[in-house]
């Protein structure tokens, strides 16, 4: 078990310091954004737009990183690598999760790069904080993994990611408090957000890179557990599922 | 009762309209070289992709040495060694790599993971080429590379798809060899799929599947002489369907069209090539007379031809 989800982690990082401009690809729009989006709202947006949005950018640098990586399962499946995977004996959750560890990995080193931004964003979090935001990062990078090999699982072709990643993920991310707070938002906004399994970690990420004391911290931390545990559940599911 | 090493019952396979397998029961003895023959589309990839646990038959039974392939298929995978059509290697990764994950995927590592690598390595001719990536090898390799993947964990069943697709002729002639020594030495079961008639000539039985079913199954030599007759093939000089009807009529016999030619299966065909000659000598361009291979055996039961 343990040696199936270490190889299938070590491929995913081999892979990447092979064609690194694949993952490092999903870096460099966030941070784009970031700097034009934060610096052209600037003080528009009350204690200045740059600092609001950089937990957000942080968030959805995962997201892509975690999308990005877990597309490479479509090509996988085309390129027939994937069927030798499956017809080994190898559990169907080692699988996943060493899929989901090397998506993760490449995440969290996307997001300590974009931490290294942060004296550029006004926020001035203590080294506590620092690792608490990783280990948010890391947290969700594992959930949004899951959810990307669920999504990609039953897709024919990469194109089919880029509908699902524009139609329903970009608006979970828009929808997290990534770019707005929920406290000025309509009534049916604010509702979606309340729900969107990626508020409680942009809560967390925010909380902690501003030092603002939040009280419900434990509670938003088991809410993104939550949602890694059911991604990988799901996932896992799928997996073991023979086709017709 | 020892188990047999590929126990298939009533199996079938549907898919939408798509009856791929219509009730196949045969069974593999441990040790045999049994290949699975058929033109593509009849049925063979199917069978492959049940056997690996891929995907899960309609209905029917698959047992791999007693294993339920479908009710314990963690336990079936265990004793199976899979080398598929299109070879499962990551192009990103070196040979050795590919052989390494592949090792851990089945639970080996350590001394015995090592050995095992550098054996298959030797043994492909593959050494020279260890730390090169899969992506960079040509078609050939890259089959070898797949077959050492499949190789390393010792399996006691080794099902391959197609495995000579895509090889030059010394190339396949070698995987053959390779293949029946593995039986020899190591009492490997060996199931394969191929719609080339060498391949399946070499087994040590074959079984012809046509359209989901099996039409014959046995040893090459003994579907050869159930037909118990030559083979005699006429190509017209003119309309085929017209001569068939012609020679029918005079000598009242068996006459199928194959192709562009004639077909008839009978006893001392040479004494009947003059008779034939010269009732019909203006339609007929040319006559020849041989005895049947496992080509004859497949049209003999099908009613078309293997290959083109």
């Amino acid at each position: 078990m343990m040696l199936a989800v270490y190889s299938l982690w070590r491929r995913d990082v081999v892979r990447f310091l092979r064609q690194p401009s694949r993952i490092v690809g999903a870096l460099l729009t966030p941070v784009i954004f970031w700097f034009v989006i934060g610096s052209g709202v600037g003080t528009s947006f009350e204690g200045g737009f740059l600092s609001y949005y950089f937990p957000g950018s942080l968030a959805l640098i995962v997201l892509f990183t975690a999308i990005f990586s877990t597309i490479s399962i479509v090509e996988d499946r085309q390129e027939g690598f994937l069927q030798g995977v499956l017809a080994s004996p190898a559990p169907r959750f080692a699988i996943v999760l060493g899929k989901a560890l090397g998506s993760t990995t490449l995440a969290v080193l996307n997001g300590v790069l974009f931490l290294l931004l942060i004296p550029f964003s006004g926020l001035t979090p203590g080294a506590g904080n620092l690792l608490a935001a990783v280990a948010c990062v890391a947290l969700l990078a594992l959930a949004l993994s899951g959810l990307g090999i669920l999504i990609a699982w039953p897709l024919k072709s990469t194109q089919g990611f880029h509908a699902v990643m524009n139609v329903a993920l970009v608006p979970m991310w828009l929808l997290s408090g990534a770019l707005f707070p929920a406290t000025g938002a309509s009534p049916w906004v604010r509702t979606l957000m309340r729900f969107n399994p990626l508020t409680p970690a942009v809560e967390i990420l925010r909380a902690v890179l501003t030092n603002t004391p939040a009280a419900n911290l434990a509670s938003a931390a088991g809410s993104v557990a939550l949602f890694a545990l059911v991604t990988l559940s799901i996932a896992t599911l799928l997996v073991s599922r023979p086709s017709r | 009762m020892t188990a047999q090493a590929l126990e298939v019952t009533d199996l079938r396979h549907r898919y939408g309209e798509r009856e791929s397998l219509r009730g196949l029961g045969f069974s593999v003895a441990p040790a045999d070289l049994f290949a699975l023959l058929g033109p593509n589309g009849g049925g063979k990839t199917t069978l492959f992709r049940i056997i690996s646990t891929l995907i899960a038959p309609t209905s029917g039974t698959l047992e791999v040495f007693g294993v339920d392939v479908v009710a314990r298929p963690a336990e079936a995978r265990r004793s199976m060694g899979v080398v598929f059509q299109s070879p499962a290697v990551d192009p990103w990764l070196t040979v050795i790599e590919n052989l390494r994950h592949h090792g851990y995927l089945y639970g080996m590592s350590g001394a015995a993971l090592n050995r095992g690598i550098e054996h298959a390595l030797e043994r492909f001719g593959l050494s020279p080429r260890a730390s090169d990536r899969a992506g960079a090898l040509s078609g050939g390799l890259r089959r070898r590379v797949e077959l050492a993947k499949a190789l390393l964990p010792e399996p006691p069943l080794l099902v391959l798809d197609e495995p000579s697709s895509g090889l030059d002729p010394t190339a396949r002639r070698e995987l053959l060899q390779e293949l029946r020594r593995l039986r020899d030495d190591a009492g490997t079961t060996i199931v394969l799929t191929t719609h080339m008639i060498e391949e399946a000539a070499v087994a040590d039985r074959v079984g012809i599947l046509h359209e989901g079913r099996l039409v014959a199954i046995g040893t090459p030599r003994d579907l050869v002489d159930a037909i118990g007759a030559d083979i005699l093939t006429i190509d017209p000089a003119g309309n085929a369907a017209a001569l068939q009807q012609k020679v029918k009529e005079r000598f009242d016999l068996d006459v199928t069209i194959v192709g562009a030619t004639l077909r008839i299966e009978r006893k001392r065909a040479h004494e009947f090539v003059p008779k034939l000659v010269e009732a019909f000598g203006n339609d007929i361009a040319s006559v020849s007379v041989g005895k049947p291979t496992l080509e004859d055996v497949f049209t003999h039961h099908t009613g078309t031809r293997l290959s083109s």
